[in-house]
């Protein structure tokens, strides 16, 4: 596996012409076979970060550029005391708050159900939970729009026929945010794959020996699923938490970017779109843009020290 | 146990092999059962806009108007076109009939079998009354969509934009991942460890910058923000490849350059050819990820109709005709059909692709 060129002899070149050593030569065509993402990282993402950490210290608007001033750390002090950013904050609490257990529960459910051994056509059924993830976004939040209206839509017809009162699902402010975690449940194609994968990593064997002790289904499931499968959990986790942080699409369509009802729905990024794209405040933007990052590389560090004591991992210490 | 299998009237014992196998079968069926059910109700609000995009325009806003796609009936009397009712008769009967004087609280009716015969005079209140309806699906909502949306121009765009960007994707992400698989060099590790970190960076830290930059080179309201951005190659697709060229063996490529072939000739020669499935894998996902892409179409390309993808215009779409179901269903519907039948066929292809880049971390 670990045969080179350089442990071929012929490859050796005769000591008088110019030739590199192989070993530099092969790392030279490394460097020229990642090349491309090199560039790319210092075009599109190591150069625009520093320069977004550098507007965010100024008053940057791409209408004047020539006005832009240095404001030191004013854009952050600003984001302080501005109640929208707070307000965003607050919907993107909420809203984490239903669309997580959600998402992490739907896509678990639909893992063991998906992969009971008794269970027929287990691959089309797989297909089918996973398919709406290639559906577009604005497509399906559309979809859903029409299927969660208050007066036509069937998800109201269905409670009215089950007795339960009708609910204003996109336009009040409590509703909205249940209403966005059901729109993102079309979603969680991939955590349920990724669930699958990790409900077959548990060795059988543990099954048998606890059903030899007498444990029931749910006993298994609590005491060795749910631990095996932890680094699965929360990988998962970690993803659907930076992905609700990043919530723009759905969000944007239902309301057309107002952010209605009474700003239930301005999330971060819609406030990061506005402040840049529409009122031109770049630099205000840009540090909101470094608030969003630091709160998704904080939350995300949290988990994995949480992860350290609580996750299991079959290899031992990693 | 014997007892319950006799007082049911079988005639094999319990535990005969028949009466397992059917035990057998009837958890199976009973285990499908419940699976189709709960993954239909998941795939209910498909169902939704299917119907409604057949429907009739405001019949979903009709009091008594059935689900599935239908008109009103109505029937001609006297040169004049009226609406037909199931009209509850004193004798216990409903009759079909026409109506031609509604009033407050009782109402004149024609039967229409029999158009010349004298009006039937019913008392109560007509508007409690069912309408007849029958089945019409009603595929002028798609065509309507279609010229409205300017529909191929879209598909074009949406296609084109897709796949340029889906190859300098998995072209630039091979050679990257040639790059990480098969040659030793110094700070190999710590370059990987960074390209999967760029995984959770928010794409909002390098958002404004880039705006700027590809304002000033005057790609605003083009194509290249959308393309260019992805030629570099990228985390997800250079995980996914790098870890099929690892399993490749490399007895294959040290054959290939005892023969004298160089890299290049051995990537193309070796790896592409076995890691073909790989590749139909990444290219698939960015086809899609590109074809469903909303964020980045809409901040460069929102005020030039002639060059936006289906999802900024079905978007603003809405914005304009939120008041007419239909037509966004049939946009949605027309929207969601490329990307679900190209699913559908390669389903198996997607789905591995998924779980090789989300656990083998």
């Amino acid at each position: 596996m670990t045969a080179t060129i350089e442990e071929i002899p012929s490859a050796r070149p005769p000591a008088r012409t110019f030739r590199l050593r192989p070993s530099v030569r092969e790392s030279l065509w490394g460097y020229a076979f990642i090349a491309p993402w090199l560039v790319g990282l210092a075009l599109f993402t190591a150069g625009p970060m520093l320069v977004s950490l550098a507007l965010s210290l100024t008053d940057f608007n791409l209408v004047k550029p020539e006005a832009m001033k240095f404001v030191g750390l004013e854009n952050y002090a600003r984001l302080a005391s501005d109640p929208t950013i707070w307000q965003s904050l607050i919907a993107t609490f909420k809203f984490a708050l239903f669309a997580i257990p959600l998402t992490m529960g739907a896509s678990l459910g639909f893992a063991v159900l998906l992969n009971h051994p008794k269970l027929p056509f287990k691959g089309p059924l797989r297909a089918l939970v996973y398919m709406p993830v290639m559906i577009p976004l604005v497509a399906s939040t559309l979809v859903w729009l029409g299927f969660l209206n208050t007066e036509t839509g069937w998800l109201n017809a269905i409670l009215g026929a089950i007795g339960l009162p009708r609910i204003d699902w996109i336009n009040s402010e409590a509703w909205v945010y249940p209403a966005l975690s059901l729109i993102g449940l079309w979603g969680i194609g991939n955590f349920m794959l990724i669930n699958i994968a990790g409900l077959q990593s548990v060795p059988t064997e543990l099954y048998e020996a606890a059903r030899m002790d007498g444990a029931g289904a749910w006993t298994q499931f609590r005491r060795i699923t749910i631990p095996l499968m932890s680094p699965v959990l929360l990988y998962n986790l970690v993803i659907i938490l930076i992905g609700t942080f990043q919530y723009f699409t759905q969000a944007f369509v239902i309301t057309n970017g107002r952010g209605d009802p009474n700003n239930a729905t301005l999330f971060m990024n819609l406030v990061l779109y506005r402040e840049g794209f529409v009122f031109n405040h770049m630099g205000y933007a840009a540090a909101i843009a470094w608030l969003l990052f630091v709160i998704v590389l904080g939350l995300t560090l949290v988990l994995f020290a949480f992860a350290r004591r609580r996750v299991y991992y079959a290899g031992g210490e990693r | 146990m014997t007892a319950v299998a006799k007082a049911e009237g079988r005639a094999f014992s319990d535990r005969s092999p028949v009466a397992r196998s059917y035990r057998r079968f009837l958890g199976r069926a009973s285990l499908l059962m419940f699976a189709l059910v709960i993954i239909s109700a998941y795939l209910l609000p498909l169902l939704y806009m299917v119907t409604t995009a057949f429907q009739q325009p405001g019949q979903s806003t009709t009091p008594g108007a059935p689900v599935y796609p239908a008109t009103a009936q109505t029937a001609t009397y006297q040169g004049k076109d009226y609406p037909l009712y199931s009209v509850p008769m004193p004798d216990g009967s409903t009759r079909q009939l026409i109506l031609v004087e509604p009033g407050r609280e009782s109402s004149g009716f024609i039967d229409p079998k029999d158009p010349s015969s004298t009006k039937i005079e019913w008392v109560g209140r007509w508007r409690t009354l069912q309408q007849t309806w029958t089945f019409a699906p009603l595929v002028e909502n798609f065509s309507t969509a279609w010229t409205q949306l300017n529909f191929p121009r879209l598909l074009r765009n949406t296609f084109l934009i897709a796949l340029l960007s889906t190859f300098g994707a998995v072209l630039s992400s091979t050679l990257v991942a040639y790059g990480f698989a098969r040659f030793r060099f110094r700070g190999k590790n710590a370059l990987f460890i960074i390209l999967i970190a760029t995984i959770i960076l928010p794409f909002q830290v390098t958002l404004l910058p880039q705006y700027i930059l590809f304002t000033w080179l005057g790609w605003n309201g083009t194509w290249l923000p959308l393309i260019i951005p992805h030629c570099f190659a990228n985390a997800y697709n250079v995980f996914l490849l790098r870890q099929y060229f690892l399993s490749i063996p490399r007895e294959l490529d040290e054959a290939a350059m005892i023969d004298g072939a160089g890299p290049f000739r051995v990537l193309r020669s070796v790896i592409i050819p076995q890691a073909i499935p790989a590749i139909v894998a990444v290219s698939l996902f960015h086809f899609f990820f590109a074809w469903n892409d909303f964020f980045v179409p809409y901040l460069y390309l929102a005020s030039k109709p002639e060059l936006q993808p289906l999802s900024i215009a079905i978007q603003q779409y809405n914005a304009l005709y939120a008041s007419q179901p239909t037509l966004i269903q049939a946009s949605a519907l027309m929207t969601m059909a490329v990307p679900i039948v190209v699913f559908l066929l390669a389903q198996r292809a997607f789905m591995r692709g998924v779980v090789v880049t989300g656990v083998e971390k």
